[in-house]
């Protein structure tokens, strides 16, 4: 098992037929992924990558049984994109697009809460994989192994940095995702913790969060309510300076709330295993494990 | 992005929010043409992008022309140091003179996103013209909060329900509902991440004014408001973080000695921290992006190098859709056309790396190889402590 997605799942790449689109389809394709459409309007009826494109999200589901979407569409119209996906039910978007304007972030989120049927990561983020089997996003394949550590974070290449530590010292993944480091996104820790949690495969979870806003907090009260696995957490921005934006525009200090040194000590006192260090998080998962 | 006073309340004037008449300043002649103009007791503020002005001495209340001009040539030129400028503080170039108004009693007024619903929020308060986040921290019984239903949009009772209970008058809600949809209407039309009336003020005669404003805009927006994106003033930035920001380049001064290269801004960030944890500090904040390459490999070089401060440099990629045999391409490139004085370790990772050492390696480079994070961290903190290799 894993969760969001497995081998099962069946991707539309909204965008597929830019260059972006395409090369993550290629890539996607590569790491085990079945890619069965593409969406770009003004485009159906064409076969792109060997992949057949439809001119909507609801006629590429209707056709070939796509039930997630990958959004590779620029900024400006990564909203409209999304929105068209949750219109037609899709049961996950995987939003990969970094500088969407927050008011339209608002509409997107809203519109998915209304909906109730499907579930969004992102934006702004590398996305999700079950290594081995499904990848929908931009992160390197070739890093991961299949196995038991579930990985959620708020970053993407210190993800990766995660994800190499883990897979170094022997310790597969059994899901990775990045849920986006902007002020507002599909999935927070708390949606997703309660997969992880009832993952059988998943024995261990490893949270990577970051300075700004109230995610790890809420997530800390969550885990300490909920959860009967282990978790080992990492809060990067120990040292940014209050109130800069630092390249995540969710990662903005304001009015002392939103420290690392607030949110560590929020995860601590909920029982959680903290590291300071970031290179400290694969051994600490696998003393946590028992397996070094 | 930031914009000025000034700026902000031609914002919320085109939206009908009143603001106190007045114009801005470069020079004593233009203060004593708008003083004039004005007629009576003015305010003569000064424009930079720091709040605390006031204690600063950069806001002063002037009787009549003569005062506005002795005084406001005194602002004007000053470095204003405000608990927000830091010790530094900014060079004044502007000055907003408006009309002095009688103020009967100072409120608070925001509109923000609240990230936890993703819905527009109100903020109020009877008290006004002190930070927020004190009056949040201690009273926060004080603070009046209203959503905005998205599907609805902004209704007057929403106004209504702040306005009476900020204790206005049936007037006075009147002309407030109306001033309240003005600012909604500016922050969603302007894409604003903050607009922000603090103090909004009473007169004598029960007029509601914005007697200060901030406006704040979502840079990721900016591209669809040309004009609003033309309100940047670079003077208020770090001259270094401009230049990034000309090559894609997210960059951020700070005070320590190790100057960091990384792409992205998680991994940034956490490089920071593991060189505070390994005993030094970080220079800067540096994020290459996913598309680092030669060309911007090298300006993040010649920028992270023009910071005197710098006495090494770590290069911390995790190659994933970068590649690190570009990145050690451009290392290379950077190498021969900005002088690289200072110790420099390099730690590539993932895509490519094995490629990318070998290439490193026959350049004949004099640089330090790190493979592992920790490594990198202590390595670049050694080279700054024995202040060499």
């Amino acid at each position: 098992m894993s969760i969001l997605i497995d081998a099962g799942t069946k991707v539309v790449v909204q965008g597929m037929t830019g260059s972006e689109g395409t090369f993550h389809t290629r890539q996607m394709v590569e790491a085990g992924t079945r890619v069965v459409a593409g969406v770009t309007p003004g485009k159906g009826g064409i076969v792109h990558e060997g992949i057949p494109v439809f001119d909507s999200v609801s006629e590429a589901m209707a056709k070939t049984g796509a039930n997630a979407s990958a959004i590779f569409v620029p900024a400006a119209f990564a909203a409209d994109a999304a929105l068209e996906a949750i219109d037609a039910g899709i049961p996950l978007i995987v939003l990969i697009t970094e500088g969407i304007p927050v008011v339209d972030m608002t509409k997107v989120k809203n519109a998915l809460i209304a909906s109730g049927r499907s579930r969004m990561i992102g934006p702004n983020c590398p996305g999700i994989i079950t290594p081995g089997r499904c990848k929908i996003g931009i992160m390197p394949a070739s890093i991961h192994k299949p196995g038991t550590v579930g990985v959620l974070s708020r970053s993407g290449t210190l993800t990766y940095e995660a994800v190499d530590q883990l897979t170094r010292i022997g310790l597969g993944q059994s899901t990775c995702i990045g849920i986006g480091g902007d002020p507002i996104i599909g999935s927070p820790f708390t949606s997703l913790l309660p997969d992880f949690e009832a993952d059988h495969q998943s024995e261990a979870v490893v949270l990577i969060g970051e300075i700004g806003g109230s995610a790890e907090e809420e997530a800390a009260a969550w885990i300490q309510a909920n959860m009967s696995k282990p978790v080992v957490a990492f809060i990067a921005g120990a040292t940014a300076p209050p109130g800069r934006r630092m390249g995540h525009a969710g990662a903005i200090i304001s009015g002392g709330k939103g420290t690392a040194a607030e949110k560590k000590a929020a995860l601590r006192a909920a029982g959680i295993t903290v590291v300071d260090s970031p290179a400290d998080i694969g051994v600490t998962v696998a003393r946590l494990l028992g397996v070094a | 992005m930031n914009v000025h006073e000034y700026q902000a309340k031609e914002i919320l004037a085109r939206f009908g929010v009143p603001v106190p008449e007045g114009a801005v300043a470069e020079t004593p002649e233009q203060i004593r043409e708008i003083a004039e103009k004005l007629g009576g007791p003015v305010m003569v503020k000064a424009q930079v992008h720091a709040g605390g002005r006031g204690k600063g001495g950069g806001i002063k209340f002037c009787k009549d022309v003569g005062e506005a001009v002795d005084k406001g040539s005194k602002i004007l030129g000053m470095t204003l140091v405000t608990p927000q400028t830091g010790a530094a503080g900014r060079l004044v170039r502007k000055v907003y003179v408006t009309k002095a108004l009688d103020i009967g009693h100072e409120y608070y007024l925001s509109v923000l996103i609240d990230r936890a619903n993703a819905k527009i929020t109100i903020m109020a308060s009877f008290e006004g013209g002190v930070e927020i986040e004190k009056v949040a921290a201690e009273t926060p019984e004080k603070i009046l909060r209203e959503t905005v239903e998205p599907s609805a949009g902004y209704l007057p009772y929403v106004g209504r329900k702040i306005g009476f209970g900020l204790g206005f008058d049936a007037k006075q809600v009147k002309a407030f509902t109306k001033m309240l949809g003005g600012m909604i209407r500016c922050f969603e039309e302007c894409d604003a991440s903050l607009v922000e009336i603090n103090p909004l003020v009473t007169t004598p005669e029960g007029e509601i004014v914005a007697l200060d404003a901030k406006v704040n805009l979502d840079d990721s927006a900016l591209f669809r408001h040309k004009d609003l994106a033309e309100l940047r003033d670079i003077h208020e930035e770090e001259p270094l973080e401009v230049e990034a920001s000309s090559f894609d380049l997210n960059y951020i001064k700070l005070d320590g000695s190790v100057g960091c290269m990384v792409n992205g801004a998680g991994l940034a960030m956490s490089t920071m921290d593991i060189i505070d944890l390994a005993g030094s500090r970080p220079a800067n904040f540096l994020d290459v992006g996913g598309g680092a390459n030669k060309e911007s490999v090298t300006n993040a070089f010649r920028i992270l190098l023009s910071d005197p401060d710098v006495k090494a440099v770590l290069v911390n990629i995790f190659g994933g859709i970068v590649r690190c045999d570009r990145v050690a391409e451009g290392i290379i490139a950077a190498a021969k056309e900005v002088k690289i004085e200072v110790p420099l370790v390099v730690r590539l990772q993932g895509t490519n790396a094995g490629i990318a050492r070998e290439m490193l390696e026959a350049s004949g480079l004099s640089l330090i190889v790190a493979e592992k994070l920790d490594e990198a961290a202590r390595k670049v903190v050694d080279a700054v402590k024995g202040g060499g290799k």
